[in-house]
C-alpha cells in the first residue's frame, strides 16, 4: 500500500515536472525540472528494485549531463519574445512528430512487453540477489556484442566532438603549463657580474 | 538501546495515537528518524567545531594562536566557545536578498547543496554492524550524492544576478565536472580490488593490518582519490570558486547570515564525508592497524574515527600549506595528469585482482 501510494507520488511529480519543461518560459526553469523529472524517474526505478539503473540515473544524467545544461543556457542571454514567434509556422510539424512518437509509444505498449504475466516469486527477493551483479553479468554475456558497439558508437562521438572543437586554426592565446612548469632557473635567471659604481655624491640623498 | 525506547516509548505511543494497521509503520518511521537524528548530531557537531579546528590548526601552523577568547562562565578554555558565538552571530543576521535575485532559487540554492552533504550519511558504516542503510550500491549512491552538491553552487551563483557570484559558480561547475570524472574512476579500482559496491563489503575486504588494506595496491588511486576530493570540496588549493583574490567570495558573495552558513556546513560536512570515505575504502574503515594483537587489534569505530581525523587534519594542513592553483592548471590536472592516472591504474588493479597477487587478493 505504501509503495503505491510512493508510485504515485513520484509518478505524479514526473508528469508534472514534465509537462513544466516544455511549458515554462525560463529555460534556466526548464532544466532545473528536467533534473526534477529525472529524480522522480530515478526514485519510479528505485521502487522496482533497479537501485543501479536509478543511481547511475541520477549520477550520469543529473550530475554530469544536467549541470553541462545548465551551464551553456545560463550564459545564453535569451530572447524569451523572440523564441516565441513563429509558433504558427512550426505548429505541423511539431503536430507530425507528436504524432509519429505517440504511435511508435502505442507500438511499443500494445506489442505484449508490457502486459507479461507476474513470476510467482520475485527475483529481487532471492536472498544474496544484487542488481547491480545481474545487470553486469548480463551486458558482458548475453548483450556483450551490443555493448560493445554502443561504446564504439560513443567512442566516435567524441571523437566527433573534439575534432569539431578544433577544425578551426587557434586563434586565441593559450598559456602551456607544461612548458612553464619545465622551465628552469637557467632560462630565465641570468647572474652578471659587474663592477660596483663609484658613489655620484658623498653624503646625498640616501635611497 | 534502540530496541529498549522502540518498546518502552514508541510502541506505546503509537498504539494509543493510531488505528492498528498503521502501527508498524508509524513504528519503523520513528526508529528511522531516532537513527538519522543519532547521526545528524555527531556530524553537525562535528562541522561547528571543525572550523574552529581548523582556525586553531592553521594559526598554530603560522605561529599564531588563533581563536582563544570565547569561553563560557567567564572562562576562555582556549576558545572553545567560539563555533557558538559565530552560530548565534550568523543566525541574528538579516538575509539579504539582492534586487532582481530570484528569490526562489536564492532560498533553495543553500538548502539544495547542504541536503546531499547529510544524505550521504545515510549509507555509511561505522562499524561491521552500525549503519542506517546497508545498500548494496552504497558507493554509487555517495559518488551519486558528492556530484549533486554542485547545484546549489550553480544556482546560488545564478539567482544572485551577481557577476562575481556567477564566475564563482562556473569555475565550480567546470572544476568539478573535470575532478568528478577522476573521483569515478578511482573508486572504479576500489571497487574492481574489493569486488562490491556495498562500503561494508569493501572494508571487509581489506581484512588484516595496516599492509592489507587497499591504500598499498591502489596507491596512485588513493593519491588521485584524495585531492579530487579536495578539489570536489571546493578546499584550498582548490578554491577558485571563492577565490577571495580575484572574485570576492565568488559564488556565495551576496549570501548573509544563515543562508551563508549553511553554505559553510555543506562545504565541511562534504570535508567529513571525503576524509571518512577516504579511510573506509583506502584505509580498512574500522579495522585495526595492529591486527593479531590482543585488544589493540580489535576492530572498533574508534579506529574509523581516528583516521577520519587525520584527513580532516589532511585537509586543514593542505590549506594552510599550498597557495591557490591557478585556474588552467587545475584543469590541465583534472583532464590530463588525473584520468590517464586512473586509466593506467585501474588496468593495474584488474591484472592484481586476477593473477590473485597476495597478501590483498586471495
Amino acid at each position: 500500500m505504501v509503495e503505491l501510494l510512493v508510485f504515485y507520488f513520484f509518478g505524479a511529480v514526473l508528469v508534472i515536472s514534465a509537462s513544466m519543461v516544455v511549458t515554462i518560459r525560463n529555460p534556466v526553469f526548464a532544466a532545473l525540472f528536467l533534473v526534477l523529472c529525472f529524480f522522480s524517474s530515478a526514485a519510479i526505478w528505485l521502487i522496482l528494485q533497479a537501485e543501479f539503473l536509478a543511481i547511475a540515473l541520477v549520477l550520469v544524467y543529473v550530475g554530469a549531463v544536467m549541470v553541462l545544461f545548465l551551464f551553456v543556457v545560463m550564459m545564453l542571454d535569451i530572447n524569451i519574445a523572440r523564441l516565441r514567434e513563429g509558433f504558427v509556422k512550426f505548429l505541423p510539424v511539431g503536430i507530425i512528430v507528436a504524432l509519429l512518437m505517440l504511435v511508435a509509444m502505442s507500438l511499443v505498449i500494445t506489442s505484449g512487453y508490457f502486459n507479461r504475466e507476474e513470476p510467482a516469486i520475485q527475483v529481487s527477493q532471492v536472498a544474496g540477489y544484487s542488481n547491480t551483479t545481474q545487470l553486469g553479468k548480463a551486458l558482458f554475456t548475453e548483450y556483450l556484442y551490443p555493448f560493445e558497439i554502443a561504446g564504439v558508437i560513443l567512442l566516435v562521438a567524441i571523437i566527433a566532438a573534439i575534432s569539431l572543437t578544433m577544425r578551426k586554426p587557434r586563434s586565441n592565446k593559450t598559456q602551456q603549463p607544461s612548458l612553464q612548469v619545465r622551465a628552469s632557473k637557467k632560462e630565465r635567471l641570468r647572474i652578471i657580474k659587474m663592477k660596483a659604481e663609484p658613489k655620484q655624491d658623498a653624503g646625498g640623498q640616501s635611497s | 538501546m534502540l530496541e529498549f525506547i522502540s518498546q518502552n516509548v514508541f510502541s506505546p505511543l503509537t498504539a494509543f495515537l493510531l488505528p492498528s494497521a498503521w502501527q508498524p509503520y508509524a513504528v519503523y518511521t520513528l526508529e528511522t528518524v531516532t537513527k538519522i537524528v543519532a547521526i545528524l548530531i555527531p556530524v553537525l557537531l562535528t562541522v561547528a567545531y571543525l572550523p574552529y579546528a581548523e582556525r586553531k590548526i592553521i594559526g598554530y601552523i603560522q605561529n599564531r594562536i588563533g581563536p582563544n577568547r570565547v569561553g563560557f562562565f567567564g572562562y576562555s578554555l582556549a576558545g572553545i566557545g567560539q563555533p557558538i558565538a559565530d552560530a548565534v552571530k550568523l543566525i541574528f543576521k538579516e538575509i539579504i536578498i539582492p534586487t532582481g535575485a530570484n528569490k526562489t532559487l536564492f532560498i533553495i540554492a543553500p538548502i539544495l547543496s547542504v541536503a546531499p552533504a547529510l544524505a550521504a550519511w545515510a549509507v555509511i558504516p561505522f562499524n561491521d554492524t552500525l549503519v542506517l542503510a546497508d545498500i548494496n550500491a552504497g558507493l554509487l549512491y555517495v559518488l551519486a550524492l558528492t556530484s549533486l552538491a554542485v547545484y546549489g553552487i550553480i544556482i546560488a551563483g545564478w539567482a544572485s544576478n551577481s557577476k562575481y557570484a556567477f564566475l564563482g559558480a562556473m569555475r565550480s561547475v567546470a572544476q568539478i565536472v573535470a575532478y568528478e570524472i577522476a573521483m569515478g574512476f578511482a573508486l572504479v579500482g576500489v571497487l574492481i580490488a574489493a569486488g562490491s559496491l556495498n562500503l561494508g563489503e569493501i572494508v571487509r575486504a581489506q581484512e588484516g593490518w595496516f599492509i592489507h588494506w587497499f591504500w598499498l595496491p591502489l596507491l596512485p588511486l588513493l593519491g588521485v582519490y584524495f585531492i579530487s576530493g579536495v578539489a570536489e570540496t571546493n578546499r584550498a588549493p582548490f578554491d577558485v570558486a571563492e577565490g577571495e583574490s580575484e572574485i570576492v567570495a565568488g559564488f556565495h558573495v551576496e549570501y548573509g547570515g544563515m543562508a551563508f552558513s549553511v553554505f559553510f556546513m555543506a562545504e565541511y560536512a562534504n570535508m567529513i564525508i571525503i576524509a571518512l570515505l577516504t579511510s573506509l575504502l583506502f584505509f580498512g574503515g574500522w579495522l585495526s592497524p595492529f591486527h593479531g594483537i590482543p585488544y589493540l587489534g580489535a576492530p572498533s569505530i574508534v579506529w574509523l574515527l581516528l583516521k577520519t581525523s587525520f584527513f580532516l587534519f589532511v585537509f586543514l594542513w593542505l590549506r594552510a600549506t599550498f597557495p591557490r592553483y591557478r585556474y588552467d592548471q587545475i584543469m590541465r590536472l583534472g583532464w590530463k595528469v588525473f584520468i590517464p592516472i586512473t586509466i593506467v591504474w585501474l588496468v593495474v588493479a584488474a591484472i592484481l585482482v586476477v593473477l590473485e597477487v597476495p597478501p590483498w587478493f586471495k
